[in-house]
């Protein structure tokens, strides 16, 4: 047995979180560390867990929307999305063509607001404390857009079976032009702070790099797989609710670092704002609301429908017993899936670069917990 | 020289002028605590303190009193005496330093204390304490290796950090402590070896000579020795722990760093040593390299007018000058990582400033 000296150094074991101001929530990371560098990393969740999958099992689908909210609280719109979507294409119910434009606009305003609030942490994560704040300028607006449409800035209940609540409000139109003339420009003011910035380079570039297969291996999905270089977007690989009618571009990383991933979402964020444009030039009238029964009881079966959400494929998987209920819905959350990566991304970093990698991977706990 | 006259030069005038500047030095550190909220704010597009007097003038006092009432925690595991000390080892030093930083020229108090001293003294003995520079100088003292002490006061001033994070026993402030000592000691090297190249300049060691030597060139050294100032003014960034070199206490990664078990008063003391240390670092970088109290291009005739101004005035100018740097660099940049920091630090900074010297000493001679 080697004797113990003074100088013999051990590993250190720290708890980041669940209290931890850049873990994005109730996260718990139990790293070892060697000195700085990181041995090893362990996720500790499930501070979040409400049940959200059981308890929608107790109440009819349309009871169940407002419960998917608040999965994923802050891509809302699309989580609501994704299950209408699902129960939809359980009852074959048409949605009319205004509806489905509409959604498709509050869909990527939801992905835009997702993204600046990604921009705003992951930069004040890595110490840059104005872009935060410009983040969440642009983010104010559209939460007000959503105030005025449906009612509510986080937990929006943004659809209805078969299409929405109400349609657009007066002046609604115009609000959407005015931000989509003026976002691009803000867009500029972040890159001008960050892209060429050389310590953000140097903070990102070369971080958290995984190859396009290691992450199809581990399931990764969203921006964080299409930094790898994997041409896979939900929205032009199986579109869904008219999708296909408008035109963006995928934008893909080479390397697969910290670094391709912010330029990935900084663009989806600019692609998000194009078909926000060609939604608002090309708004057909009609109604916004279709028909649909009452009360739904979906046909004996399983359904499986997914989306290109914010942070990666949303996948929702609803088995129907016949009755008003569904007998079991599982969410597929993207960042969930991503956050296994997390050991394998961090192994061999530093410290710091743990709070930029789990930046990276955008996550957000009332999703990963549900 | 009497009694009475050695008595006023130096004991009565350095401690009235020793309580002056820590009073107007408290006060400068807590407002500048709301300067940095301000100017941040409004880079960020938002109003920053705006509740508490007009403006959010009197936010600092609030802020102040909101400490003083907040309950006294030492951790039960911690090293309690050390703990307790940590904070005022690092607030101290920082005041220590403004004895020997000229805020004036030599004759600034000329004519205050000639009204003053007439009052208690002959006039024959007034004229001999006036024309001692100690006593009517924009200065405490005048100490000839005046440089030599600002850096080895400044550095005590690192250990409060070290023992501090060191005394809580906790895993955060350890790390924080580890970042900072290595950190310090990179960057003081570097340091050093920027104020040699004005030390080379001027020929003295003390600072108030330096700033006279400025004079006798008619320029400021920032011309003369720019690779110098702007390697102090980096390393400066770093020795203070502000973005983009606040890995000590880094948030968002070690939670507060070495004062992440400290609360209520005590961290507030390390609070306002950074304050303290910015407004140390951007005086001292003055006095080096700014010409301290002369006003822009000293010995240019036709701008005698700007002499209106007195000279603790030009001093406090610049210091509020570089200050504003100091703030807007942190509203602007992110931060470094670790490692980098030593690679610049050892790297880049260190030889660049040792060729500086070299340079510099090579030119002198020829």
């Amino acid at each position: 047995m080697e004797q113990a000296t003074v100088l013999d150094t051990k590993v250190l074991e720290v708890n980041m979180g669940p209290q931890h101001p850049s873990t994005h929530g109730v996260l718990r990371v139990k790293l070892k560390l060697d000195g700085e560098k990181v041995v090893d990393a362990d996720c500790v969740i499930g501070y979040l867990h409400r049940g959200v999958e059981k308890i929608s099992e107790n109440r009819s689908y349309i009871n169940g929307v407002p419960y998917y909210d608040r999965t994923d609280y802050i891509a809302a719109v699309s989580n609501v999305y994704g299950y209408l979507l699902g129960v939809e294409k359980m009852m074959g119910i048409e949605v009319p063509e205004r509806a489905r434009h509409i959604r498709i606009m509050m869909t990527e305003f939801n992905r835009i607001a997702s993204h600046l609030l990604w921009l705003a942490t992951h930069a004040i994560d890595i110490g840059a404390m104005t872009v935060f704040l410009y983040c969440f300028r642009e983010r104010e607006e559209i939460l007000k857009l959503f105030e005025s449409l449906f009612g509510a800035r986080l937990t929006t209940h943004a659809f209805r079976v078969a299409g929405l609540w109400k349609d657009l409000p007066a002046g609604f139109e115009q609000a959407v032009r005015d931000f989509i003339n003026e976002f691009p420009h803000r867009v500029d003011e972040y890159e001008q702070l960050l892209t060429n910035n050389r310590i953000w380079l140097a903070r990102t570039q070369g971080i958290g790099v995984i190859s396009g297969e290691e992450a199809i291996d581990w399931g990764l999905s969203g921006p964080v797989l299409r930094g790898s270089g994997v041409d896979y977007d939900v929205r032009k690989a199986r579109p869904y609710g008219g999708y296909e009618e408008f035109e963006f571009d995928v934008p893909l990383g080479e390397n697969g670092d910290t670094y391709d991933r912010y330029v990935i979402r900084i663009e989806e964020m600019r692609q998000s704002c194009r078909i926000i444009q060609q939604v608002i030039d090309g708004l057909p009238d009609g109604p916004v609301r279709g028909k649909a029964p009452r009360t739904l009881k979906p046909a004996v079966g399983e359904y499986f429908s997914t989306i290109e959400g914010p942070r990666g494929e949303l996948g929702y998987y609803i088995v129907s017993d016949g009755s008003v209920q569904p007998f079991r819905v599982r969410i597929r959350p993207p960042t969930f899936i991503s956050l296994q990566a997390l050991r394998r991304l961090v192994k061999g970093h530093l410290m710091a670069d743990v709070i930029a990698i789990i930046g990276t991977l955008d996550i957000v706990l009332g999703e990963i917990d549900r | 020289m009497t009694f009475e006259e050695t008595l006023s030069i130096y004991v009565f005038i350095p401690l009235v002028k020793i309580v002056v500047i820590v009073l107007i030095l408290s006060g400068a550190i807590a407002y500048l605590t709301l300067l940095e909220r301000k100017i941040i704010a409004h880079i960020q597009v938002r109003l920053g303190p705006m509740r508490v007097g007009w403006h959010g003038l009197l936010q600092p006092i609030a802020d102040g009193l909101k400490f003083l009432l907040k309950e006294d925690i030492v951790p039960s595991k911690s090293d309690a005496l050390i703990f307790t000390l940590a904070p005022m080892i690092s607030l101290i030093p920082a005041f220590v330093v403004f004895a020997v930083v000229p805020f004036g020229s030599p004759e600034t108090l000329e004519g205050p204390l000639r009204w003053v001293l007439s009052w208690f003294l002959e006039a024959g003995s007034v004229e001999t304490v006036v024309q001692n520079p100690i006593a009517s100088g924009g200065f405490v003292t005048d100490i000839n290796i005046a440089i030599l002490f600002v850096l080895s006061v400044s550095s005590v001033g690192i250990l409060g950090v070290i023992l501090g994070g060191w005394a809580s026993n906790s895993k955060y402030p350890l790390l924080g402590a580890l970042r900072s000592s290595a950190q310090m000691v990179s960057y003081e090297v570097a340091l050093g070896f920027s104020i040699i190249g004005v030390l080379l300049v001027a020929g003295s060691l003390s600072l108030v000579e330096i700033v006279q030597s400025q004079q006798e060139s008619g320029l400021w050294y920032v011309f003369v020795q720019p690779v110098a100032f702007i390697l102090f003014f980096i390393c400066g960034m770093a020795e203070t722990n502000r973005l983009p070199f606040d890995l000590p206490e880094a948030e968002t990664e070690l939670v507060g760093g070495f004062h992440t078990e400290y609360s209520g008063f005590r961290f507030s003391l390390f609070f306002l040593a950074e304050y303290a240390n910015m407004i140390t670092v951007s005086a001292v970088a003055v006095t080096l390299f700014l010409g301290g109290w002369l006003r822009p291009f000293p010995n240019v005739e036709w701008l005698g007018f700007l002499d209106v101004i007195p000279s603790v005035l030009w001093f406090l100018i610049k210091v509020f000058i570089i200050l504003y740097v100091f703030i807007w660099i942190r509203g602007t940049l992110p931060r470094f990582r670790f490692d980098q920091l030593m690679e610049y630090g050892w790297k880049i900074f260190l030889p660049v400033a040792l060729g500086n010297v070299i340079v510099s000493a090579g030119v002198l001679l020829l």
